[in-house]
């Protein structure tokens, strides 16, 4: 069986997301037995592809086109589906990342098939894929069998190991292809960064403020602690509510769901939408007031203390660990 | 403009999760159900854009009876039109997409609207697969929405900044928090719904594709840790986070 894998880059750089998911595909292809397949679809992109060899691609697949330089929805979908064809994979999987989850349920119809979204884990049954992913905010686990000729799943990031990168290099196949204008019905005009930001989404510390920060004034705090430690921002619904911070740092079940491998809760009382968000994240610190605050319960570490002290000797310490006094 | 927006009727977010006894799906005892949260701000913004360009807008829900008590609230907002597509069955995505596209394909409607997930399953998936069934471009997670000149300039969440999509219409697009802020229905609202008629129509089955074989609730976390009850435990703390759990 034959796996094809799509491997988002973006300015030319495969995001990491491409390369746990190609690695999630090997392992699974060694189980089953089967090759891994990448594909690559940007403005120019080519140079990048074999890279992919040293996760477990056996060859990839390039798409390459001016007009593809920026997404289109329209564009891309048409080549990973005519891909997917022409491989005759079985299977089809995709990063969770905004492009991947974009992608994936376009594909899905245009080849017929089951669509798992947002997989923690793939694992092989009795010859058979089963993907475990969390529903209602990952307050439940289920368990999926896709059971159309052609499947596909979505990864999420952070979750699935990369690995280290081999040394093998993956041959390179340019796809021959047949773009109408309708393929570009709808195409990226701009991209605009957010003023060099990490995003939550994608970070593997994250250190986020509740109500227990008193006002918008004292995130602050929270900006230096996430500097030292190297993290993101990120914002209880209560705060984004309030308009302290903008909705892009909300970590819940409607903001974001997120599993970095260290997770600071402070001044977070941990609503069950918040926890749902973001309890399956590694290590969880916890620094709150209220002992009986439900955040102790999923936290691997606490302070029970005030954030306004805790915090800044926080700080502090990070930075005399790594020496960035 | 006619505009339609496609609406799930879910548990409350507030809500504890507990597993059925089939070990299939969850325990309805006591649960709260709600319009999907994204679902409102795909409400709103159809609303928004009738209240500028004029136009009327439907709201289509595909699920059992208890659905009418959301599409009643959608109906409070604003909506001129409810439609549920009656059944009772568990779905996929899939065919849940199905369902919804085939009513879609009669109305055709210049824009259709989803909230980004419901936030039951959360596969994010039925807006964009409605959309490719109809055979329409979409814009999924979008945050802002300009509708001018039979185009439309949408701008959607990605990973640590925003991307500008120019679309042609008919398009589907799916909502994300941060779009616009839902009204409350008005008193005059209310009384208005309670005698618009929602209409009820018949949906063919479609087999599932990713059938769900079990629910189980997450592995309980062990027992943490409390370090201290002040700013002296931070090298304690820091310690662990270095040397225990080497994340930092």
């Amino acid at each position: 069986m034959k796996i094809l894998v799509f491997a988002e880059q973006r300015d030319n750089k495969f995001k990491k997301p491409a390369f746990e998911a190609v690695r999630a595909a090997r392992t699974i292809a060694d189980q089953l037995g089967g090759e891994v397949i990448g594909l690559v679809v940007g403005g120019a992109v080519q140079s990048i592809a074999p890279a992919l060899g040293g996760y477990g691609a056996a060859k990839v697949a390039v798409a390459e086109d001016a007009r593809l330089a920026m997404y289109s929805p329209t564009a891309y979908a048409s080549i990973i589906a005519a891909a997917a064809t022409a491989e005759q994979a079985g299977v089809v999987i995709f990063p969770a990342t905004a492009m991947g989850k974009d992608l994936a349920p376009r594909v899905a119809v245009k080849l017929d098939a089951g669509l798992a979204s947002d997989c923690i884990a793939l694992n092989v049954e009795g010859g058979e894929m089963v993907a475990s992913r969390p529903v209602y905010a990952g307050k439940a686990l289920t368990s999926v069998k896709v059971a159309s000729a052609v499947k596909v799943f979505t990864l999420r990031p952070n979750v699935f190991s990369a690995g280290e990168a081999g040394s093998a290099v993956a041959p390179v196949e340019k796809m021959t292809l047949a773009l109408s204008d309708r393929d570009f019905a709808c195409v990226v005009k701009e991209v605009k960064q957010s003023s060099g930001k990490l995003d939550v989404a994608e970070a593997d510390i994250i250190v986020t403020g509740g109500r227990g920060m008193k006002g918008p004034e004292h995130f602050a705090l929270i900006e230096q602690l996430a500097d030292a430690v190297g993290g993101a921002v990120g914002a209880s619904r209560a705060v984004v509510d309030a308009g302290w911070r903008p909705h892009e740092e909300q970590v819940g079940q409607t903001g974001k769901t997120v599993s970095p491998s260290l997770y600071i809760a402070v001044g977070v009382s941990g609503a069950i939408q918040h926890l749902a968000g973001m309890s399956s994240s590694k290590y969880i610190v916890a620094i709150n007031k209220d002992k009986d605050a439900p955040i102790f319960q999923v936290a691997t570490y606490g302070i029970v203390g005030d954030a306004f002290e805790v915090v800044p000797a926080f700080t502090a310490e990070v930075k005399k660990l790594l020496g960035k006094n | 403009m006619k505009l339609a927006v496609c609406m799930n009727h879910v548990p409350d977010t507030a809500t504890k999760i507990n597993v059925a006894a089939d070990g299939m799906t969850i325990d309805k005892t006591g649960v709260t159900y709600v319009i999907s949260p994204y679902d409102e701000f795909a409400i709103e913004e159809c609303l928004r854009i009738k209240e500028k360009s004029g136009g009327d807008v439907t709201v289509v829900s595909l699920g059992g009876d208890a659905h009418k008590e959301s599409l009643r609230k959608a109906l409070a907002m604003g909506v001129d039109k409810a439609v549920l597509l009656k059944d009772d069955s568990v779905r996929d995505s899939f065919a849940v997409a199905r369902g919804l596209a085939d009513y879609l394909k009669e109305l055709a409607p210049d824009i259709v609207f989803f909230g980004k997930q419901s936030v039951d399953y959360d596969n994010g998936a039925i807006g964009v697969m409605v959309a490719e069934m109809l055979g329409l471009p979409s814009v999924s997670v979008v945050v802002k929405l300009e509708v001018a000149g039979g185009k439309a300039v949408a701008e959607r969440e990605i990973e640590g900044g925003r991307e500008v999509l120019e679309t042609t219409l008919p398009a589907v697009f799916t909502a994300q928090k941060g779009l616009n802020e839902p009204r409350y229905p008005s008193l005059k609202g209310i009384m208005a719904a309670k005698s618009k008629p929602i209409e009820e129509k018949p949906v063919a089955a479609v087999p599932a594709k990713a059938a769900a074989s079990g629910m189980q609730k997450p592995p309980a976390k062990p027992a943490g840790k409390i370090v201290g009850t002040d700013a002296s435990a931070v090298p304690e703390l820091v310690r662990l986070l270095h040397e225990e759990a080497k994340v930092i």
